[in-house]
């Protein structure tokens, strides 16, 4: 409802144009280099890659973006050494494969680093300084927010959060007044060190602010979900996996894919990984387990590591190699009670895993052969060339 | 004559180090299927803990971890210095990188080195600088050269071997892998046997590991194949034995259950499995790509199995085996040949 009551405004949204006019080209040009522009002299440059239509997207071919926002530093104590909420540590753990525990050697970000992620579908990640405000009229608001999908807002569970939540509830203020359609992912950061009962006393309590603050607003509804996350374990995978899901308009089919997938071939759960990221696409609409997700994700692991080692370029096999190198990696693990882990190469970034009984496997044509055909659907879906 | 043998076979090794440098967390996680997370759980070690490792076959580590508070250090020094020091086939001395004090810590080093001098001088020395994790990497080499040529001098003329290790990456795998390999009884057999299996079959590469610990027990590679990744076979024991702590998780059986009985993988460039061979033996094997390649090689191994047994079972397999093995090799080719006819 509060979409609806709310989209004229965005559409007029007078005094911001205005705000961008009276700009000196000067001023203009400084504000690009500081929101690290590529092209700083060429504002806006026309995207190149082509994604499908996404929800907060106006022109329907820009890459989504996922904005990664937290508490700011806190300043008033230069001499403590400010705590950090993480959202660099959580873009390299995710998408740059980095060892949680190297994360610790990370500099602060300065300003807003922007990361490609080049995947099944390429969207773009920006990381945004704790220490800008961009509630500052200096700050271009319609080009930082205008096509986003996703902001994930990180909150440090292990610090004090109040003043974090204030900000964080004007910020959905002020989405949800000009931005309606951009999802809010809040995510309570740092909730290893935490024990069960106090993580989820901390959930309720943010989760209650907030409610509370948008109700106040007027605001029902509003698309805000929480989630507790660690890189510390698959928690931020399994986050960043829902937060992904909603941007991708596909998502029903693939799920129809992956119930047919499974009910004909005998399998008992199956999931669509992006293989660099960890995250899963989608699964069929079986209970989503929390092992069955961390065993397929460590399954991922061990393959993208063999494939690492033996997987170097041999001299003088080029002939043979031809022959098979049209052929997608696959891989069984049989597990000592009985079950079998099956995964299979889709494309270049994504990959199938199956979990079934050893029954299943004996029919191994059928299985291949059906993976083929989902292989096929799911083609056509992203409109990709098999190659 | 088993039984003979089988009681010549038990090594002692002494893991000593100041108190707090990780001794017992290398332990666990080397031998008890711990992960790295898990040893912060672990309390001071109190005085001398014995534990025995049963590793492949006959062969026993009678592993004493040895406390390093200085009022125990002093104790096995003084008074038990003839009991501690004497028959030791290994001793593993633990540096923590982070240690304020590391002169104190020579000093220390070199009683217990002159003690084992005294007491047992066959035995071989290996230290361990340890924690390497919390140096920043572009240092590491510099500090751990240093560390290390100050070690070699303060070591009473005993040959030691040192590395650089941390519970965080592959590389206490790698130095504990060289530790055991100094302790296998017959190596070199397996090794042969090993290295005429690869020809055989035609492998890449065949790798041993053991069960419990996945540590590397003897590899061969082809000739000519120089794979850029030195540093791969602590690489794949890591790997493997994370994963295996994942499973336990999953299939929530105790953690030392084997978990699982073959990984297979067809990659674009090779294709891969890893089989029980023995009951406490693993073996990697890499191949060609395709499918026939990957199904003769899974085939003899099935085949080679009781031979290995033999041999990792009682030490000695020559004389029945030889046969068998041309036998055995016989069916090999004829099944390679099928597999080749059918691929055409």
């Amino acid at each position: 409802m509060a979409s609806l009551l709310t989209t004229p405004a965005r559409r007029e949204k007078p005094e911001e144009s205005g705000a961008w006019r009276n700009k000196t080209p000067a001023i203009l040009t400084l504000e690009r280099f500081m929101q690290d522009q590529t092209d700083p002299e060429n504002p806006n440059p026309s995207p190149k890659f082509h994604t499908g239509r996404l929800p907060n997207n106006r022109s329907g071919d820009g890459k989504p973006r996922l904005l990664l926002m937290g508490q700011r530093r806190q300043e008033a104590h230069p001499l403590i050494s400010p705590r950090r909420s993480g959202k660099s540590s959580i873009s390299s753990v995710v998408f740059h494969k980095m060892p949680p525990a190297e994360t610790l050697f990370l500099e602060s970000t300065a300003r807003i680093q922007k990361d490609a992620v080049h995947s099944f579908m390429d969207f773009q990640v920006w990381d945004f300084p704790g220490q800008l405000d961009f509630l500052d009229p200096a700050f271009d608001v319609d080009y930082i927010f205008g096509e986003i999908g996703a902001l994930i807002w990180v909150i440090d569970a292990q610090d004090e959060y109040l003043d974090a939540l204030m900000r964080l509830n004007n910020t959905i203020l002020l989405l949800q007044q000009h931005y309606p359609s951009i999802n809010i992912e809040v995510f309570i950061h740092k909730v290893d060190a935490l024990s069960e009962d106090y993580k989820f006393d901390i959930q309720r309590d943010i989760v209650q602010r907030t409610q509370d603050e948008l109700s106040d607003a007027g605001y029902e509804n509003a698309p805000v979900s929480f989630h507790l996350t660690s890189i510390y374990d698959h928690s931020i995978f399994e986050a960043f996996s829902k937060v992904i899901q909603k941007l991708i308009p596909q998502l029903p089919t693939l799920e129809g894919l992956l119930n047919i997938l499974c009910s004909n071939s005998g399998m008992e759960k199956a999931y669509i990984f992006d293989c660099i990221s960890k995250i899963y696409i989608a699964t069929d609409s079986s209970p989503v387990d929390m092992q069955s997700y961390e065993i397929c994700s460590d399954y991922i692991d061990v393959i993208v590591d063999v494939s690492e080692i033996y997987g170097w370029d041999r001299p003088g096999r080029a002939a043979e190699e031809a022959e098979c190198n049209d052929q997608e990696a696959e891989s069984v693990i049989r597990l000592q009670n009985g079950m079998i882990l099956y995964l299979k190469e889709i494309n270049k970034y994504l990959v199938l895993i199956c979990i079934m009984k050893e029954e299943s496997i004996k029919k191994k044509g059928l299985i291949d052969y059906n993976c083929g055909v989902f292989q096929d659907a799911l083609a056509q879906v992203f409109g990709l060339q098999r190659t | 004559m088993d039984i003979i043998e089988k009681k010549g076979k038990k090594k002692k090794v002494l893991l000593m180090g100041k108190s707090g440098s990780g001794k017992s967390s290398m332990r666990s996680i080397v031998f008890s299927n711990y992960v790295a997370k898990d040893t912060r759980r672990l309390g001071a070690t109190i005085d001398v803990e014995h534990s025995h490792v049963k590793f492949l076959g006959n062969l026993t580590l009678n592993l004493w971890d040895c406390g390093g508070q200085d009022a125990f250090m002093e104790n096995y020094l003084q008074h038990q210095r003839d009991h501690v020091f004497a028959n030791v086939a290994v001793l593993i001395y633990v540096f923590d990188i982070e240690s304020r004090e590391f002169d104190r810590d020579l000093v220390t080093y070199s009683a217990v080195a002159r003690a084992l001098s005294e007491n047992s001088a066959g035995a071989r020395v290996f230290c361990l600088i340890h924690k390497m994790d919390l140096v920043q990497a572009e240092y590491r080499q510099k500090l751990f050269e240093e560390r290390s040529s100050l070690l070699k001098e303060r070591s009473e003329g005993f040959d030691i071997v040192v590395f650089a290790t941390s519970i965080w990456d592959e590389t206490l795998y790698r130095a504990w892998a060289s530790i055991i390999y100094t302790l296998i009884p017959n190596l070199s057999i397996i090794e042969t046997y090993l290295r005429r299996f690869a020809e055989i079959i035609e492998a890449e590469e065949v790798v041993l590991f053991e069960r419990t610990t996945f540590l590397v027990v003897c590899h061969v590679s082809q000739q000519g194949l120089g794979n850029p990744n030195d540093d791969r076979f602590e690489r794949i024991s890591n790997i493997i034995k994370t994963f295996k702590q994942s499973l336990s998780r999953f299939t929530s059986s105790p953690k030392s259950a084997p978990q699982f009985t073959e990984i297979e993988l067809r990659a674009p460039r090779f294709s891969l499995f890893i089989d029980r061979l023995t009951s406490n033996t693993y073996i990697l094997v890499v191949v060609k790509p395709g499918e026939s390649d990957l199904n003769t090689a899974k085939m003899n191994v099935k085949i080679a199995r009781e031979d290995f047994e033999r041999l990792d079972v009682t030490g000695d397999g020559k004389k029945p085996t030889r046969t068998r093995e041309s036998s055995s090799r016989m069916e090999l080719e004829a099944e390679d040949d099928a597999g080749r006819d059918a691929e055409y």
